[in-house]
């Protein structure tokens, strides 16, 4: 044999298993890359959502008993011949570059139907920009920076209510805490990291503050992974801040809470914009030096006395990884879902198909596991019916405190100095 | 108050600097023996943390106790690299040996969320979270025991090279090699020796923020660009430079970032660092 036809058969021994294997994997699988921080200084976040997301995968391809959920069935999406969803992780390092190159890889090597992350919302960015390009649906569960949905995308959907929103509840809170308890922040502060997320923050609530009346006397943009926050600290400290609003990823929010305490500093309140401070190590790193931290969330466990969806899906997580479900892996949890019913009435994973699918989605908020009145997109690809609520640590526990209406404990303010605890 | 404020972001600025100094103390050492820039010198930090995080957990022995035994540990670890890794590329071409310590770096922090997961730990023990107020002024316990400790360190360092004979035939190897050879010191072992040590340094470092500062395997990248700076500002090679350097390093970090606004920290300790640079290219007290 020369070598012409042992090419010309090896080919074609490629191609054919090629062809059979693609086919058959059509009807047995929906390929969804997954892009998240799966080492780096996120990592223990990322994994976190990574769970989250196949445990969602895991109730559509094999089933939860009586979980009430349309897609929990076990039968994977019956609209595609029960084909299940196999999710493809990838790893973005917390670098937008890297997000953006995984991502191009999942879609032109693994041949994904759509791409959900990334969490951070600077990895978010970058790599949605490659998803528009390639035209395959994005779907984006927790990355919060309100310019995502400014940018006219085509195929990108976000479930998660954004920034704007957050922080017109941090002003919506005050101004309810202030007619029920009379007290009104005389100095507010604002400490936010400088990464995308953080200093968008930054602007929003200063614009919104300055719009409502409120005093904003000092404004502190620190780099993130810093070795200490003493110069941050005694800036605050010399501010005579009655109320911080801060936005930290974990490890910089928990270096924050120690320093507060080693140098005294403390406020009535501290409001923070989730992520490090929802973290489910922020309070087994702090103990009871986390009590009385107010946080905007999306979820808090205490909301299983009201629906009790939330708390069959965590004990399933619980009972699977040893924790509770908190925000950023609800959120998560819920992308996919809102991700799968998309595909399965699309009946195809044809990409524009998907993409009208997404935009017609309707989801009742009884089926979800936020505290939201539902899923639907508006044109930009953001969800309307989303809202947000505020946790306290309370006893070392998250308990929500606003809307009052779900609130399940009272609200403590101002928080006791670090001397009275 | 203002004064007040004044002096408290000074003192704060020296106690981080002395954990600055240490950790570039180890770097300094093995540059300036065998000029080799080691990137993985955060993660013989991140170990040294570890190392106190699982003793106190598992055994419940404070990190001050089992000092000793992470120094051993790290020694011997530095030690290991050296004889795996180092050793063979002494006279590679600079980018190779940048890479294998680089490559070093990715994988002790892959090994250690691997084995450890990515989590935060803190180690909870008697006196970190205690504090001392004087005058109006608040310090953390566990950071003026680190400031001490850092000082011994970098002391005990410093008296080895200086005043033990050991200490001078590794000064000799750091200048030349060749002679220092046909002097019949053994320049293979002395090259190992600066590892040991480079490598205890930071683990000592990681023992004394282990009571203060958060535990995670990517915890070294947030010390090892301001060691590189120290390092250099210091002199390349210089134990008494790095000390002066951390210090400085400290200072101007805190102090600048509370007067000018702790988003320019790092550009200012940047800044300062181009314009000792420019004066004086060898840094404050490195050989012209």
């Amino acid at each position: 044999m020369n070598m012409k036809t042992i090419r010309t058969i090896v080919a074609t021994a490629l191609v054919l298993t090629s062809g059979f294997w693609g086919s058959a994997r059509a009807q047995e699988e929906i390929r969804i890359g997954a892009v998240y921080p799966l080492t780096g200084a996120a990592a223990s976040t990322g994994l976190e959502m990574k769970n989250a997301l196949e445990l969602a995968a895991d109730m559509i391809n094999n089933g939860a008993k009586g979980i009430n959920i349309p897609l929990a069935a076990g039968a994977g999406l019956p609209n595609l011949k029960n084909a299940k969803i196999k999710l493809i992780f990838a790893d973005h390092q917390g670098n937008p570059q890297v997000g953006a190159t995984e991502t191009e890889r999942l879609i032109t090597q693994d041949k994904v139907a759509a791409v959900i992350g990334c969490y951070f919302s600077a990895v978010t960015v970058t790599a949605s920009q490659v998803a528009e390009r390639y035209g395959v649906p994005f779907l984006n569960p927790e990355s919060s920076s309100a310019t995502l949905t400014q940018r006219n995308f085509k195929w990108f959907f976000r479930t998660t209510p954004h920034d704007d929103l957050f922080v017109h509840n941090f002003f919506e809170f005050l101004k309810d805490v202030e007619a029920k308890k009379g007290v009104k922040p005389k100095r507010i502060a604002l400490v936010n990291e400088n990464t995308l997320w953080g200093t968008e923050t930054n602007k929003l609530e200063e614009r919104l503050g300055k719009e409502l009346g409120y005093n904003i006397v000092e404004k502190i943009i620190y780099p993130a992974k810093s070795t200490q926050l003493t110069s941050e600290v005694q800036r605050l400290k010399a501010s005579g801040a009655d109320l911080i609003m801060q936005s930290s990823y974990l490890g910089d929010a928990i270096l924050a809470m120690k320093t507060y305490k080693e140098q005294g500093f403390a406020p009535e309140a501290i409001l923070a914009n989730d992520a490090g401070f929802n973290d489910s190590e922020f309070l087994k790193t702090l103990g009871k030096d986390g009590n009385y931290v107010l946080s905007r969330e999306v979820w808090a466990l205490d909301l299983t006395s009201r629906n009790p969806l939330i708390k069959q899906v965590n004990d399933l997580y619980l009972q699977k990884y040893k924790v509770d479900f908190n925000g950023n892996s609800a959120r998560s949890f819920t992308g996919l879902f809102v991700l799968a019913d998309a595909i399965n009435r699309a009946k195809s994973v044809d990409p524009e198909a998907v993409r009208k699918a997404l935009s017609e989605t309707n989801m009742p908020g009884s089926q979800l596991i936020m505290p939201w009145a539902g899923v639907k997109f508006d044109a930009t690809g953001q969800n309307t019916l989303g809202s947000g609520i505020i946790v306290q640590v309370q006893d070392g526990k998250y308990v929500t405190v606003w809307p009052f209406a779900l609130a399940s404990k009272d609200l403590i303010w101002p928080m006791p100095g670090w001397d009275k605890r | 108050m203002t004064g007040e404020i004044l002096l408290q972001t000074l003192l704060s600025g020296v106690l981080i600097g002395l954990i600055y100094a240490l950790v570039a103390v180890g770097l300094t050492m093995i540059f300036g023996v065998m000029d080799i820039v080691n990137f993985a010198h955060g993660e013989f930090l991140m170990f040294g943390m570890y190392s106190s995080f699982w003793l106190f957990s598992l055994f419940a022995l404070d990190p001050l106790i089992t000092l000793p035994l992470t120094v051993l540990m790290l020694f011997a670890l530095g030690l290991v690299v050296y004889q795996l890794v180092i050793k063979r590329i002494i006279n590679a071409p600079p980018l190779s040996q940048i890479f294998a310590t680089f490559g070093m770096m990715i994988l002790f922090r892959g090994l250690a969320q691997f084995f450890w997961k990515p989590d935060f730990r803190t180690i909870e023990n008697s006196y970190s979270s205690g504090k001392v107020v004087f005058a109006g002024l608040h310090f953390g316990l566990p950071q003026i025991i680190a400031g001490v400790g850092a000082i011994l360190a970098t002391g005990a360092v410093w008296w080895f090279i200086n005043r033990t004979r050991l200490g001078a035939a590794l000064e000799a190897t750091a200048q030349d090699k060749d002679a220092a050879q046909l002097m019949g010191i053994p320049s293979q072992r002395m090259f190992a020796l600066a590892w040991g040590i480079g490598a205890a340094c930071a683990g000592v470092a990681g023992v004394l923020l282990s009571s203060f500062f958060p535990i995670f395997p990517e915890v070294g990248a947030n010390f090892i660009l301001i060691a590189f700076v120290v390092v250099a500002l210091g002199g390349f090679g210089s134990v008494s430079g790095a000390f002066w350097a951390g210090i400085i390093v400290g200072v101007v970090e805190v102090v600048g970032g509370f007067l000018l606004g702790p988003e320019y920290k790092m550009a200012i300790v940047l800044s300062l660092f181009l314009l000792v640079l420019l004066v004086r290219p060898q840094g404050l007290m490195g050989r012209a």
